[in-house]
């Protein structure tokens, strides 16, 4: 993903600057690992930690406060979950799904929400994970093995046998789907986020009082449906994989 | 970086993200037209029309967003220069 590093520094006011591709090594090792990026996930990931250990603490009968807001959550999962695969399959699949969901909604929103510009970084700025390729790319990949592993778990190696359903010529077409599904998921997201952040970063360049909220508010809905397809396309493609032939649904 | 790498890639950018957004455009269009007439035959059937409405439509978003992110590519990190 080398070729990925946005190279780009614009700085005309002291309020706002705009930089693209410009990240905070650490070296690990021979890797080089952008620092921003663990930073804000890693943040994302307590804050997610934080919030399901606050709402499992005390847990009453009658939900109020924090669990109560957590069950609201856990239900809309579910649901969603369910939709896509059915009421037979989709239990073991609401935790994969619902921490696809919201890490990647957490971390759209502490993007847009969390005035990350204030910390300064020697080099790049912190800003949401999803706007980095690399986190996207392996949500995506983890999304493909989870759909390898449903399909084998299910069918065993007559997983194979999707691949020539319904008919064989279809083969090549199939075989070319494994590699542009996690392809299309990694780019909507990165590309929808990175987009997002530029447009408000250029808006505020220009103006940086008041114009740029109505864009930040409907950056903050298609972050929100952002990761809302993100979470509903793994569950389709799981179903996908462990659907049987002739099954109606 | 060479001046005609640069203009080729500045012209191909804006093509790619400007192409990109017809098609789209076009889809987007149709979809919300239909669930407008949807909604007005049926008006009860409004929520979850909207809810299948804004899924579509993020999902013919995102490949505006694929060319977006070609041109991205051919103005920041562009592999020719």
């Amino acid at each position: 993903m080398e070729t990925l590093n946005l190279h780009l520094a614009y700085n005309s006011l002291p309020l706002a600057s705009l930089e693209v591709g410009q990240h905070f090594y650490w070296s690990v090792g021979n890797l080089k690992i952008h620092g921003q990026v663990l930073l804000t996930s890693w943040f994302v990931i307590a804050l997610l930690v934080i919030a399901s250990l606050a709402a499992t603490r005390k847990i009453q009968r009658v939900p109020s406060g924090m669990q109560n807001f957590m069950e609201y959550a856990l239900e809309f999962l579910r649901d969603l979950a369910k939709n896509q695969l059915g009421e037979k399959e989709y239990r073991p699949w609401v935790p994969f799904i619902g921490t696809l969901f919201l890490f990647i909604f957490v971390s759209n929103w502490s993007g847009a929400l969390i005035p990350w510009k204030l910390i300064e970084l020697p080099e790049g700025e912190l800003a949401a994970p999803t706007n980095d390729i690399n986190t996207t790319v392996a949500l995506a990949l983890l999304t493909s093995l989870a759909y390898f592993y449903a399909g084998f778990s299910k069918k065993g190696l007559g997983y194979f046998a999707n691949y020539v359903q319904p008919i064989p010529i279809l083969l090549p077409i199939k075989i070319l789907e494994d590699f542009t599904k996690p392809l299309s998921l990694s780019f909507r997201l990165f590309g929808n986020i990175l987009a997002d952040e530029l447009v408000v970063a250029v808006l505020v360049l220009l103006i940086p009082l008041f114009v740029p909220l109505p864009l930040m508010l409907l950056g903050l809905f298609t972050s929100a449906i952002q990761a809302l397809v993100f979470a509903t396309l793994a569950a389709a493609y799981i179903h996908e994989a462990m659907e049987t032939e002739g099954e109606e649904h | 970086m060479d001046p005609l790498i640069s203009a080729a890639s500045v012209v191909a950018a804006a093509l790619a993200v400007g192409l990109a957004a017809i098609g789209p455009g076009i889809g987007q269009g149709n979809a919300a037209g239909q669930a407008v007439e949807g909604i007005a035959r049926q008006p009860e059937a409004e929520g979850k029309i909207r809810g299948t409405l804004l899924l579509t439509l993020a999902f013919m978003e995102s490949l505006t967003i694929y060319g977006l992110v070609i041109s991205l590519v051919l103005l920041f990190a562009n592999p020719f220069s």
